[in-house]
C-alpha cells in the first residue's frame, strides 16, 4: 500500500510556530545579539565578541546586585515559607470562617504590584503614613529613604504581606487532602503535636511546598516594581536589586551591550537555581519514597 | 484489658437531635466483657463505626456514659483510654521506615529501645514483613500498607481493647483468611477484648465469640453464629445472616398454626395473635421442595453453588429460596414446598415473638 504524502500538515504547526517566534525567540535572541555588539548610536552595530559578558563578569555593580538579590530571596523565603505552613495549619478547616479566612487571604494576591509599592510607600511615610507616623510618634527614628536597614525591612514586609498568602494557601490545599483517619491514627498511637507535624502534615505538604517555594524564589528573584515604587533602589544603591540595576543600565544608560550581557546572566542564574531548587526537592520526596 | 460498659449510650452528628431518627447510633445499653472477640456487623452507614469511634473516645457521645472496668471514661481523650484501633483505609506514616512504623506506638508511650525492637520483630513475624522492615513504607502497596497498621495496631500488649474498622477491606482474599486467622491467635494467646467492625458475615462469624448485629443505629442482635441462625430476633438478622438469606413471609398467625393465603402451615410452637405486621420467617435450610405435601410452588431458577443448590422459586407471587442437598434430585413435577415447623419463627413488626409450648 502506498502512503499518500501530504506535506501540507505543516502549515498546522505553523500558528504556534509564529507565536512561539515573537513571544520568545525573537526577543531573546534580539538580546543576544544585543550582548554581543557595541553601538554609538545611529542604529550602527559593531561586533564585540564576548567583551560584554567579560566585563560584566569582572563588575563589583553586577556583583554587589546579585548578592543583594540572593539575601532578599533568600530573607524573604525564610520567613514566608514558615509563616505560610502556620498560617495554614492554623486556618478553620471547613465552614463559613474557613471560606472567611480564605478569601481574606487572596486579597493581597489580588492587588496589582504597582499599587502595592505605593500603599507601602504612603504607608511608611512619616509625615502622612500611618505607619512611619506611628513609628516616628513611638520615638523610633524610621526612615526608609535614608536608613539602608529600614529600607531593607519595608521591602521584606511588604513581600511578605504580599505573598505569604500563596504560601499558605497552598499549603492549606495540601492539609485539606489529609484524610481524618491519618489523625484519628495519631491520636491512637499518641503521637504529639509536633509529631503529626512532622510524619503525617509536612510529608503530605510536600509536593505543594515545593511548587510554593520554586514560584516565590523565581518571583522574589525577578521583582522590580514593588521596591521601584517604594525605595527607586535607594538608599544609595541598598536596595538595587538585580531587574532595577538591569532597567538603570538598559534604559537609563542606554548601554545595550553589557545590558544585554546582564539580562543573560541573569536569565541563566534564575534557570540554574530554580533546577537546582527541584531536583533537590524532587530527590528529596524520592529518596522517602 | 477491660470490661466496657456502655450506659445508654446514643450519638447524634447534629447539633440538636429532636426525633430518634436524628441519631446515628440510637440508645444503648451493653457489657463487653473483658476477654471476648465480638464482631459489629451491620451494613454501611448503620453506625457501627460511630459505635468504635466513641469507644475509643475519637467521637464524643451525644448521651450516656462509657465505662472502662467501672471508670467512667466517658470524656477522657482517646490517649488515656489506652485502645488500639485499626481502620478500614490504611494509615501509615509515610516517610518512616516499616520498622519505625511499628515503633511509633511504643516510642511515643517512651518504651526503651531494647522492648521496642523485640515488640517490632515479633510483630513483623506475625504479619511477614521481616524483609521490608527497612524499606521506607511510601510505595508499598495497599495490603503491605494495611498490614503494617494492623501490626501498629497490635503492638502495644498492655491495651484495653482492640478496635478493628473493617481492617481487611483492601486486602486480597488469600491474605485475609490468614490474617484473620492470626488475630484469632492473637486473641487466644493475648486475651485482649476485640471489637472487629465488618459488613461481611463470613468475616463476623468466623472470628467473634459473640456476634452484634446492628440495623439502622441499632443493636438489633447480640448471640451466639448459632443463636443467629437459629433465632434471629429481627427480620433483618435473618436477612442479613445466611446465604441466601432467611424468607419472610407475610402470614396471619393463630395458636400453632399461620395462615398464608389461606393455607395452612404448621408452627413448632402457639402464638396469641400477635399485633401489627405479621411474618414469618424461615431459613431456606429448613424448607423443602416435595411432590405430594405443602403448599403450592412454582420453581424458577436452580443454582447449583457446589456444596447445594439454590432453588428460587415463586410462592403465593412472592420469591422464595430453598436449599437443597447437593445430591437432591429437583425434578419438574416437585411444586410444593414443606417447612420445618420447629425452624419457622414468627415476627410482629420484624420482632421475633416469642411462643408458648405447643
Amino acid at each position: 500500500m502506498n502512503k499518500t504524502v501530504n506535506q501540507k500538515a505543516w502549515f498546522l504547526v505553523l500558528p504556534v510556530l509564529i507565536l512561539v517566534a515573537f513571544s520568545a525567540v525573537i526577543p531573546l535572541m534580539t538580546v543576544v545579539n544585543y550582548s554581543v555588539q557595541d553601538t554609538f548610536g545611529q542604529n550602527e552595530f559593531f561586533w564585540a565578541g564576548l567583551i560584554w559578558f567579560e566585563d560584566m563578569l569582572a563588575s563589583d555593580r553586577m556583583w554587589d546586585a546579585l548578592g543583594r538579590q540572593l539575601m532578599f530571596s533568600g530573607i524573604i523565603l525564610a520567613i514566608q515559607a514558615p509563616l505560610g505552613i502556620f498560617v495554614a495549619l492554623n486556618m478553620p478547616k471547613s465552614g463559613i470562617w474557613s471560606s472567611v479566612c480564605l478569601v481574606l487571604m487572596s486579597l493581597p494576591l489580588l492587588i496589582p504590584w504597582n499599587v502595592v509599592g505605593t500603599i507601602w510607600q504612603i504607608f511608611g511615610r512619616a509625615d502622612i503614613g500611618l505607619l512611619g507616623y506611628t513609628l516616628d510618634a513611638l520615638g523610633i527614628n524610621y526612615n526608609y529613604t535614608q536608613d539602608t536597614l529600614d529600607a531593607w525591612v519595608t521591602l521584606i514586609v511588604m513581600d511578605v504581606w504580599h505573598w505569604t498568602s500563596l504560601v499558605a494557601l497552598l499549603a492549606f490545599a495540601g492539609l485539606k487532602s489529609i484524610p481524618d483517619a491519618y489523625y484519628q491514627a495519631a491520636k491512637i498511637d499518641q503521637a504529639s503535636r509536633w509529631k503529626v507535624f512532622r510524619y503525617i502534615e509536612l510529608p503530605k505538604m510536600t509536593g505543594v511546598l515545593t511548587i510554593a517555594i520554586l514560584l516565590r524564589f523565581m518571583d522574589s528573584f525577578k521583582i522590580y516594581t514593588e521596591p521601584f515604587v517604594v525605595t527607586g533602589g535607594g538608599p544609595g544603591n541598598s536596595t538595587t536589586l538585580l531587574s532595577i540595576d538591569l532597567v538603570k543600565m538598559a534604559l537609563g544608560q542606554f548601554d545595550l551591550g553589557p545590558a544585554a550581557a546582564f539580562s543573560i546572566m541573569y536569565f541563566l542564574v534564575i534557570l540554574l537555581v530554580s533546577w537546582v531548587f527541584y531536583t533537590v526537592m524532587t530527590n528529596l520526596d524520592k529518596q522517602e519514597g | 484489658m477491660a470490661k466496657i460498659t456502655l450506659d445508654n449510650l446514643a450519638h447524634s452528628y447534629l447539633p440538636n437531635p429532636a426525633s430518634e431518627a436524628d441519631f446515628a447510633l440510637k440508645e444503648l445499653n451493653h457489657d463487653w466483657e473483658d476477654g471476648a472477640a465480638y464482631a459489629l456487623l451491620g451494613s454501611s452507614g448503620c453506625g457501627k463505626s460511630t459505635l468504635l469511634n466513641i469507644i475509643s473516645g475519637l467521637l464524643q457521645p451525644s448521651q450516656g456514659r462509657i465505662l472502662f472496668d467501672g471508670e467512667d471514661v466517658t470524656h477522657a481523650p482517646t490517649t488515656e483510654r489506652n485502645i488500639a484501633q485499626v481502620f478500614q483505609f490504611p494509615v501509615v506514616y509515610d516517610t518512616m521506615t516499616v520498622q519505625d512504623n511499628l515503633a511509633f506506638p511504643l516510642r511515643n508511650r517512651g518504651r526503651d529501645e531494647g522492648y521496642v525492637a523485640q515488640r517490632v520483630q515479633d510483630i513483623a513475624h506475625m504479619i511477614g514483613m521481616e524483609g521490608v522492615l527497612r524499606r521506607k513504607a511510601q510505595g508499598l502497596t495497599a495490603d503491605a500498607k494495611q498490614k503494617i497498621s494492623l501490626g501498629r495496631g497490635m503492638v502495644r500488649e498492655d491495651v484495653n481493647a482492640l478496635l478493628f474498622d473493617e481492617p481487611l477491606t483492601v486486602i486480597d482474599p488469600h491474605m485475609k483468611w490468614e490474617l484473620r486467622t492470626q488475630l484469632k491467635t492473637l486473641h487466644r494467646d493475648f486475651g485482649h477484648t476485640m471489637i472487629y467492625v465488618t459488613h461481611d458475615q463470613t468475616e463476623a462469624l468466623t472470628f467473634a465469640d459473640k456476634v452484634v448485629v446492628m440495623y439502622d443505629g441499632r443493636v438489633v442482635q447480640i448471640g451466639t453464629p448459632e443463636e443467629l441462625f437459629e433465632r434471629p430476633e429481627h427480620t433483618f438478622v435473618g436477612y442479613f445472616i445466611g446465604s441466601p438469606g432467611m424468607n419472610v413471609i407475610p402470614a396471619q398467625v393463630q395458636g400453632n398454626r399461620a395462615v398464608v393465603n389461606g393455607s395452612d402451615i404448621p408452627l413448632g410452637q402457639a402464638y396469641r395473635p400477635p399485633e401489627g405486621k405479621v411474618e414469618i420467617g424461615v431459613r431456606p435450610e429448613y424448607a423443602r421442595l416435595s411432590q405430594t405435601e405443602g403448599l403450592p410452588v412454582q420453581v424458577r431458577r436452580v443454582e447449583d453453588v457446589g456444596r447445594h443448590k439454590i432453588i428460587r422459586a415463586d410462592f403465593f407471587g412472592q420469591d422464595i429460596n430453598i436449599i437443597a442437598g447437593e445430591d437432591d434430585h429437583v425434578s419438574a413435577d416437585m411444586n410444593r414446598v414443606t417447612f420445618d415447623a420447629d425452624h419457622v419463627n414468627v415476627y410482629a413488626n420484624d420482632w421475633r415473638v416469642q411462643g408458648e409450648a405447643a
